[in-house]
């Protein structure tokens, strides 16, 4: 326990939930570089834990935790649909819609699904009231329990717009959290990753030891800075020479929480869908280390920020 | 008879662009007059379902056909609706292209692609 930084006595519950109970987002610039691997493992070493896929583009967090008791829920978005005796062609709403979803051409109305971000604007400009909104399946959030780690994933169907509204969703279920939170994030600094990254207390970023790897560390690094948001660095894949994503850590005053080695025996457990702190000795206290490591961080930083 | 195209400037010495949606100008072409019109492409610069607001753009003017290398499957649907007809063009010149529709010797464009969701220049 550590006392209240300015009244030197009592811990608030609100700030002592946020000390123990951090929620960390796991992030790279690129895809491949461990961010599943650091954000189950670390899931899996916090005790009990919460562990949110939202890489719904390709959630893979859960072939590792094979969740039971399954639960699923499908996520919709509502969609504009048309009362053809109404509308006088006006074309309004065409003009209206900045992601050219809509066309108007030999009397007909065409929405082309897949465009719709779901913004509602043509409902709402449209002078004759022909639109109306109607819900659209978009993909699901599935939950489950993986021996301590409560693990929920989000799937996006193939083609649709935006994953937003499944990653919103999975977030809800942080705000009742009374364990430690690990944001699974999509690769990249997009809308999608900024989504994910929130409301997080810690953005922890993933870098491999290559020139490209380096440069997409500054990208995640350039938008974690953005949101003012504390993080630390994992090397992951490290081997014996210049580690270029090291350089920028050191140039760039970032706090390096661990380093994993290019190891063909965890490369090994994570092929064969194994979560290699529940499995070995020597990387749960591996992963353990690291996962202490970001409860320092976070509780420095809760400190500096009170 | 009002024919459109995709290309890449205002003369009739220009070329034909690759490509349809994101084409900097669309000639509108009337076959009876022969008078050539250059106008600006407003989809080149939208940041995605360029080829839709294409499409849209050349049902409005009242385009009755359109020459063109490549099209959308997303545009092709808009132009459908309103009865373009679409023709599949054949090397880059825009007067040879506009002679060889004349003749009746171009074929229609057969193949759409799918759309690129914006990730591509096309």
């Amino acid at each position: 326990m550590v006392p209240c930084p300015c009244c030197k006595k009592h811990i608030p519950d609100s700030m002592d939930t946020r000390m123990t109970n951090p929620k960390v987002a796991v992030l790279s610039g690129k895809g491949g570089t461990g961010k599943t691997l650091l954000a189950v493992n670390l899931a899996e070493v916090a005790g009990r834990s919460l562990y949110l896929d939202c890489d719904v583009e390709e959630p893979n967090g859960h072939l590792f935790f094979r969740p039971a008791e399954l639960e699923t829920q499908a996520i919709q978005v509502k969609i504009p649909q048309i009362d053809a005796d109404l509308c006088d062609g006006c074309k309004i709403c065409v003009d209206f819609c900045k992601f050219n979803a809509l066309a108007f051409a030999g009397s007909k109305w065409i929405l082309f699904e897949e465009i719709c971000h779901s913004c509602g604007g043509c409902t709402l400009v449209c002078p004759q009231h022909a639109l109306s909104e109607r819900d659209k399946t978009i993909g699901q959030v599935q939950n489950g329990i993986s021996e301590q780690v409560c693990v929920y994933s989000g799937f996006l169907n193939p083609g649709e717009a935006s994953g937003i509204p499944i990653i919103k969703k999975l977030l809800a279920e942080t705000r009742t959290a009374d364990t430690a939170v690990i944001i699974d994030c999509p690769p990249g600094s997009a809308c999608i990753v900024m989504e994910s990254i929130k409301d997080a207390d810690y953005c922890l970023l993933v870098a491999e030891p290559t020139i490209f790897g380096a440069h997409n560390l500054q990208m995640v690094h350039e938008l974690v800075t953005l949101f003012h948001k504390p993080c630390g660095v994992v090397l992951n894949k490290c081997q014996a020479g210049d580690n270029p994503s090291e350089r920028y850590c050191v140039e760039h005053d970032l706090p390096i929480v661990g380093r994993i080695d290019f190891d063909p025996v965890l490369g090994r457990l994570n092929s064969d869908g194994k979560i290699a702190a529940r499995v070995s000795g020597t990387y749960n206290q591996r992963f353990s280390v690291i996962w202490q490591t970001i409860l320092e961080e976070t509780q420095l930083e809760t400190a500096i920020n009170s | 008879m009002k024919v459109a195209m995709p290309v890449n400037g205002q003369s009739m010495q220009d070329e034909v662009c690759e490509s349809f949606g994101r084409a900097p100008f669309f000639l509108f072409y009337d076959t009876e007059s022969e008078v050539p019109n250059f106008v600006d492409n407003v989809a080149a610069k939208s940041r995605g379902g360029a080829g839709i607001q294409a499409a849209q753009s050349l049902v409005d003017a009242a385009a009755d056909v359109l020459l063109t290398p490549r099209c959308g499957e997303n545009a092709a649907e808009v132009l459908a609706a309103a009865n373009v007809a679409v023709y599949k063009t054949e090397g880059r010149s825009i007067e040879a292209n506009l002679e060889a529709f004349g003749n009746g010797s171009l074929p229609l464009l057969q193949e759409t692609h799918p759309g690129f969701h914006g990730h591509q220049n096309d």
